[in-house]
């Protein structure tokens, strides 16, 4: 097989993909490979919560944009739809210290940009009346909502066909020789540049091209219920970020936040850990009580990325010329569009609409070298 | 305490398993889910409930009988939704003792733990949707059978019976015993199909002539038995009236149909066991060597769980499951295993029966498109083709195209015709499209029932992410 490419994208999540689609766009020749199929890692497992009060703060100029995007899905991704549901969001405390915990972040993220403002607990209840009594304060945020992360891989993947984009689904790459020669299952695949978006696979990836690029590996846990009534209408969270509730139009209740499962890198999610379970659960039937008459029908795991100080690893692969990298962004779903648009933009040779966020600071040796 | 050996399921497998494993001095705890052990084929009538001792009853009592005598601590009435332990560790941790959390018939949540574990987890019916197959008044066999002899009561007055396998005899002549009426039973299967099996039924006369004395009755009975056919249509207004079968029409206010059984494997995959598909066997099955190990250590399967043989056969694959547990326990076993010979035989039974109960891919294919595959999300054949079409290449994605397997039932139902549909719509073989991942929890499980008491102060909430 003799294939060549202005651009190699590996690893089909929402990041790879919103970057091939975007390159593709700009009048690239682009193939987009994936070990397994579109969108079936964290970007086709995660809670879909598309919010401002879990957001870095760092990223919420980001993430606003991305929400608009989510919002008007099908207008930019050829009829690809998640059923993005725009609706309020509230992150609550039950206690002083989160209350305090609250006041801080809240604040930090309307410097950011997100319109949060901070309501009593009865406030609170009149915009979710699922909401549990006892509430002391809840940061209210109108611009917030919710997507069906499982269709991701389905609602990208005709904008890419449509675009030109060689999508290679169960293609694993097992390595990069010279500039640039994708060993793959497939055969090798030659391009001109090549952009890594292996999620919490990028530091098998960079180390690909000698990179030492440390990314630490969350494993988080979801459940969700059977369908039920309505029982609430909003995003919920808690102040510490560790809950995040919402109901879907088909009445199921997903229940997440970011506890922890047992997994790691070889062996992906691998099971539920029990005490986070119950942890996760309780908190989320004391965040809204009628939750206590659902049935939980499936738990599952998904794997998250996080560079060294938690912040993402988006631009050009230090001392390699063409060869780019994304991935490791807190609350990624949400942003993960607006991310993919803008690498594309530096990609193609413009100036990316806001800044990127080049690794050079994650790379202590190399960067004192080069 | 840790057990030596956990047994997840209390049919003549789970039973024989445990009762085998607590005579060679284990440990044993055995966790079933109904009020009492039997499974399927000897299904326990509940307290107050007396029925006429049958051939199954006696067997099954036999079996109860020696389990009760065994000093196996029997948990029945239990649900076990919970699994832990084992090889779902983290990285670089030795393998844990087995964890199985479960709802006791009260609802009070517990967990058990054991060094090994025995699934006997039985099966799934499988029923091959057609148009007006989720009207009320369409049961399954397996459903008809619970009916009939857990607790006596006719599925309906004017009965179908429509399917494929043993059990359509065994539905259709319990139902002229309880004094209802066959309407038809429509089997498709073809005469030549149940001749070919014969021979391997003659390795067991007992059942044949069991087979036989219910063929007798349905003659005696003058029911219509129509070979080789299948139902076209259920219909009715709000509940059924007619079954269709190509031209033909029945009235009928119950139609009991099933088109064979698969394997419950969702505990063998929720602990990462390597599985292989195997038609004949009922669909994915786990990967077993020839004394009833899975691939994980310590982890064994035995019953029709283990690949669909029947209830003849389903013992002694327990005995030998427990068998083996207690050797690679290290038990010393001071008896040997004297029933090898046994097993072979009834296997061959079985076998002969399973593969007239394996799919039929031209019963798929029949399907009209608009009809309903995945009950639980609504989801109808052409949408798995437009899925398909539009790039869904595994179960796994099929899930997240449509939703189909999301629902209470996890898939039960609806993943066997929605694999075969799929599979053929790319062109390729069942096998090449996976199983869906096995998560907890195994059944739906009540938030009430598994929340406890507990103080907000006390949830171990971690620390939160950098702002
Ligand atoms: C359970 C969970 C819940 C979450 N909830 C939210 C939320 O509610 N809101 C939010 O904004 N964010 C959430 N996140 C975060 C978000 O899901 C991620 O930040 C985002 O999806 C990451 O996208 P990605 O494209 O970088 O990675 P991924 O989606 O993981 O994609 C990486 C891809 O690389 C492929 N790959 C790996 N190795 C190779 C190889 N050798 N060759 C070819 N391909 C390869 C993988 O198969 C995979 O498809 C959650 C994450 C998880 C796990
Ligand atoms: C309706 C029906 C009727 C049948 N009739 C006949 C017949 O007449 N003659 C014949 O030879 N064969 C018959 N068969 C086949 C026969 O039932 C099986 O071959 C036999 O029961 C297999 O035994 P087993 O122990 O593997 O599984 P089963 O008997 O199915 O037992 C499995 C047990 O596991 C329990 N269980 C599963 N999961 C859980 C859980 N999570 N928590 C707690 N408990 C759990 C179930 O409640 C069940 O009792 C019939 C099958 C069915 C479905």
């Amino acid at each position: 097989m003799n294939m060549r490419f202005d651009a190699a994208v590996i690893g089909a999540g929402v990041m790879g993909c919103a970057t091939a689609l975007f390159l593709a766009r700009g009048g690239m020749r682009v193939v987009l490979l994936d070990r397994g199929e579109i969108c079936r890692e964290a970007s086709g497992v995660n809670a879909g919560t598309l919010t401002m009060q879990m957001t870095r703060a760092a990223l919420i100029p980001y993430a606003l944009r991305a929400h608009e995007m989510w919002m008007n899905m099908p207008a930019w991704c050829a009829g690809g739809d998640v059923l993005a549901t725009a609706c309020p969001g509230l992150s609550v405390a039950f206690t002083d210290a989160e209350a305090a915990m609250l006041e801080e972040r809240a604040r930090i993220r309307r410097e950011a940009g997100a319109p949060i403002e901070l309501i009593d607990g009865r406030a609170a209840q009149a915009i979710e009346p699922g909401l549990a009594d006892g509430v002391k304060l809840a940061g209210h945020c109108p611009i917030d909502g919710f997507a069906s992360a499982y269709l991701t891989g389905r609602a990208f993947r005709a904008a890419l066909q449509e675009a030109g984009v060689t999508l290679m689904e169960a293609t694993p790459v097992r390595g990069i020789d010279g500039r640039f020669m994708l060993d793959t299952s497939a055969g090798a695949v030659a391009a001109q540049r090549v952009v890594l978006a292996g999620g919490v696979w990028l530091q098998d990836m960079a180390a690909w091209l000698g990179v030492t690029l440390p990314i630490k590996v969350l494993i988080n846990q979801l459940v969700v219920t059977e369908r039920m009534p309505p029982v609430m209408r909003t995003v919920l969270g808690v102040a510490s970020g560790l809950l995040s509730l919402k109901q879907y139009a088909n009445g199921t209740v997903l229940i997440g936040g970011g506890w922890q499962g047992i997994g790691d890198r070889a062996r992906g999610g691998v099971a539920v850990r029990s005490e986070n379970f119950l942890g996760n659960v309780r908190l989320a039937a004391h965040t809204v009580p009628a939750l206590r008459q659902a049935r939980v029908v499936r738990s599952w795991l998904g794997l998250e990325a996080e560079t060294a100080d938690a912040l993402p690893a988006i631009g050009p692969i230090p001392g390699i010329d063409d060869a780019w990298i994304i991935g490791s962004v807190h609350s990624g779903y949400t942003s993960g569009p607006y991310m993919g648009r803008i690498l594309a933009q530096a990609i193609l040779g413009d100036a990316p609409e806001l800044p990127l966020f080049p690794i050079d600071r994650l790379l202590h040796q190399r960067s004192n070298s080069a | 305490m840790i057990f030596d050996v956990a047994v997840l399921g209390g049919g003549p497998a789970g039973m024989a398993a445990a009762a085998e494993a607590a005579r060679g001095g284990a440990r044993v705890v055995l966790l079933e889910e109904s009020p009492a052990p039997g499974g399927q084929v000897y299904r326990a009538p509940p307290a107050g409930f007396e029925m006429k001792p049958d051939r199954d009853r006696q067997e099954g009592d036999a079996l109860r009988a020696a389990l009760a005598a065994s000093g196996a601590d029997i948990r029945t009435g239990c649900r076990v939704w919970g699994l832990g332990g084992g090889p779902l560790v983290p990285e670089g941790q030795f393998d844990a003792p087995f964890s199985l959390s479960a709802l006791s018939a009260d609802g009070a949540p517990f967990t058990v733990q054991s060094r090994a574990l025995i699934l006997c987890c039985g099966t799934h019916e499988r029923i091959i949707p057609f148009p007006g197959w989720t009207l009320p008044g369409v049961i399954g066999l397996a459903a008809a059978t619970i009916l009939l002899k857990a607790q006596g009561i006719l599925p309906g007055q004017r009965v179908v019976v429509a399917g494929a396998g043993p059990l359509l005899y065994a539905v259709a002549a319990k139902i002229l015993a309880g004094g209802g009426s066959v309407a038809a039973l429509i089997d498709a299967a073809t005469p030549g199909e149940w001749l070919r099996a014969l021979p391997a039924l003659s390795a067991r006369p007992d059942l044949l002539a069991q087979g036989m004395a219910w063929r007798a009755k349905l003659l005696a009975a003058r029911v219509p038995v129509l070979t080789g056919a299948q139902v076209t249509a259920a219909e009715g207004n709000k509940v059924l009236s007619h079954v269709r079968v190509a031209h033909r029409v029945f009235e009928a206010d119950a139609l009991c149909i099933g088109h064979g059984l698969v394997p419950a494997t969702e505990a063998s995959r929720t602990y990462r066991a390597r599985h292989v598909h195997r038609p004949e066997d009922g669909g994915w099955v786990p990967v077993l060597d020839t004394a009833q190990r899975t691939s994980v250590p310590f982890l064994y399967a035995a019953g029709d769980g283990a690949g669909v043989r029947g209830a003849a056969a389903a013992p002694a694959a327990g005995r030998l499951a427990a068998r083996t547990a207690l050797h690679d326990l290290g038990f010393s076993l001071a008896y040997a295993s004297e029933e090898d010979a046994a097993l072979k035989r009834a296997r061959r039974t079985g076998a002969a029966m399973a593969r007239m109960m394996t799919l039929r891919p031209a019963m798929v294919a029949a399907i009209p498109a608009e009809t309903i595959i995945c009950r639980c999300e609504g989801v109808t054949r052409s949408e798995i083709e437009k899925a398909a079409a539009a790039g869904a290449n595994t179960i796994n994605q099929l899930k997240h195209f449509t939703r189909c397997g999301m629902g209470p039932c996890q898939g039960r139902m609806c993943g066997e015709a929605a694999g075969a549909l799929l599979a053929a719509a790319r062109g390729v073989d069942v096998a090449e499209l996976g199983f869906a991942t096995g998560r907890i929890p195994l059944r739906p499980v009540p938030m009430a029932s598994i929340l406890g008491d507990f103080d907000y102060a006390d949830i171990p909430v971690p620390a939160p992410a950098p702002i």
